[in-house]
């Protein structure tokens, strides 16, 4: 008799949603890519640990993540053309489409209701009900002489609007998603040759276009779109031999200090000093090897720089006001992300070929902790929901 | 005797430690270019579909020196020739996977 009554208690206790979910807020949630797996673990900030997993996610070897506005959902871009997303709460793929042969990123648009997805082949945006994953728009990326371009460089901008760079066609392509059926494109020729990632100011209003195919970086001013797309840093590296680059760096996560933006050089082990406001040159930082990603810490003092191979099991850490190295590290084998936590307390970083996550506070650099990840790349928390260009 | 002389032809192979490793580097270091699954991204597709008609010495080459005025760096500093050519055979034949541990 009380074993009954007890299953019947348990019974409607496990009734509601047939979830066993408990009631938490995503604030402090994140994903870490698990590159060679197809899959994510989903890990908490606040306690430092590792959820749960979800499998099945396709080719995540350069995978990115945007966030729905809430923080619940991820929306994972594969390397395969696999758009996933995945509710972080009851950890399970919400829907998966397969949207092109070869994809490198997205981005989610200032309403939260679009995800684009930028694509290699065949080349171009397509764009999604976030909700749904319907397809609402196809945008291939055609130039004048009707060649297709690899898709690089996409983000949001305010005014519900997307920009993406034309790798081959050297070409920046604004479009306006205000009515997504019928988005206004607008497109800047010209730009530069060959512009292989891209990245926009925390504010929204600054576009900038890195060149692999020349000195320099493209830049537009959202505010200006009518000034057209100028070349800044002109004459940096003119004349002198560049090294061989073994990994494209990354634009996303450009430490823009207020006055400042600190950048990777491409091919040098440099990290340069941009002034904001003339686009200059101020200076430039000697590191240990060619930067991959230079990201700033949430208070804009420090910024941490990791390198790509053969240098790839090193971080060092730059003070702004002094543009010295005040912290050489070395996280493991293979380290390919650095990701803050939301008011940059503490640094999780990830080594690929160790197969772990190590948790540092960023000030005083001590290891906090240190999760087992299989193979994981890129660490994404949901802050980024609410921030343009994330 | 015979099995010498089959031996004395074949390029010295990387031994499987080292086999290992260049597997490793291949899907990794290559792949953040040419995709982990080797199918292509800002690099080509090295699939054995993609490099079928193109001769073993050219794809060596490219390898070891790169290309200039495009992305594809050398490797040369990180590899010898006869572990470009074991490369270039098994992306021929479907590049293996790295062993999960
Ligand atoms: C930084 C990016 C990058 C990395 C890293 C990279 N490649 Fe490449 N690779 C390219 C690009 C871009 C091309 C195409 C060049 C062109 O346009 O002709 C290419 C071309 C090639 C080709 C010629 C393919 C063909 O069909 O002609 C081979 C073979 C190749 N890469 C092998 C490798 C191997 C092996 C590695 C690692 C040891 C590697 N690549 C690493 C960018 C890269």
């Amino acid at each position: 008799m009380l074993n009954r009554i007890n299953f019947l208690a348990l019974m409607i206790l496990a009734l509601p949603g047939c979830s066993n979910v408990p009631l938490r807020g995503t604030g402090d949630l994140g994903v870490v890519i698990e590159r060679a797996t197809g899959s994510i673990d989903v890990v908490e900030t606040s306690g430092r640990s590792v959820l749960g997993k979800v499998t099945g996610l396709g080719d995540l070897s350069h995978a990115s993540v945007n966030y729905s506005r809430d923080g619940r959902y991820a929306y994972v871009f594969g390397r395969d053309g696999g758009l996933t997303k995945v509710d972080l709460l009851e950890m399970r793929v919400v829907k998966r489409v397969m949207q092109s042969g070869n994809s490198i990123g997205g981005a989610i648009s200032q309403d939260g209701k679009l995800v684009a997805v930028a694509n290699y082949t065949p080349g171009g945006i397509k764009v999604f009900d976030s909700a749904t994953l319907d397809q609402v728009a196809d945008i291939p990326s055609l130039d004048d002489t009707g060649k297709s371009s690899k898709v690089v460089g996409l983000v949001d901008a305010p005014g519900n609007r997307f920009v993406w760079c034309l790798f081959e066609a050297g070409e920046i392509w604004v479009g306006d998603f205000k009515s997504p059926a019928t988005p206004v494109l607008q497109k800047f020729k010209h730009i530069g040759k060959e512009p292989y990632d891209a990245m926009i100011t925390a504010d929204g209003r600054y576009y900038l276009a890195g060149l692999f195919g020349e000195d320099g970086l493209a830049l537009i001013d959202l505010w200006n779109p009518e000034a057209g797309a100028k070349q800044v840093l002109n004459h940096y590296g003119k004349g002198e031999q560049k090294l061989p680059v073994f990994k494209m760096p990354h634009m996303e996560g450009w430490a823009a200090t207020g006055s400042e933006l600190l950048v990777p050089a491409v091919g040098r082990h440099e990290v340069l000093v941009i002034d904001e406001n003339n686009w200059q040159e101020v200076a430039h930082i000697p590191v240990h090897g060619q930067p991959v990603f230079v990201v700033a810490r949430p208070d804009n003092r420090q910024v941490w720089v990791n390198f790509a191979f053969p240098d790839n099991d090193t971080v060092q850490v730059i003070d702004v006001q002094s543009r010295k190295i005040v912290q050489t590290i070395h996280p493991g084998k293979a380290v390919l992300h650095m990701e803050f936590t939301p008011r940059g307390e503490s640094i999780w970083v990830s080594a690929r070929d160790d197969n772990k996550v190590t948790i540092y506070d960023s000030e005083t650099f001590a290891v906090q902790g240190e999760l087992h990840v299989d193979s994981p790349s890129g660490i994404f928390f949901t802050h980024r929901a609410n921030r343009t260009g994330l | 005797m015979l099995s010498n002389s089959v031996v004395y032809a074949a390029p010295a192979m990387p031994d499987a430690a080292r086999r290992a490793e260049l597997i490793r580097m291949v899907r990794n270091d290559c792949g953040s270019c040419h995709g982990i699954r080797l199918t292509g991204g800002l690099g080509l597709s090295l699939t054995p579909e993609a490099l079928r008609e193109k001769p073993d010495s050219a794809l060596v080459a490219t390898i070891l020196y790169g290309r200039p005025g495009t992305p594809m760096p050398p490797w040369q500093g990180f590899m010898s020739e006869p572990e470009a050519e074991w490369i270039v055979e098994n992306l021929k034949l479907g590049f293996p996977n790295v062993k999960s541990h």
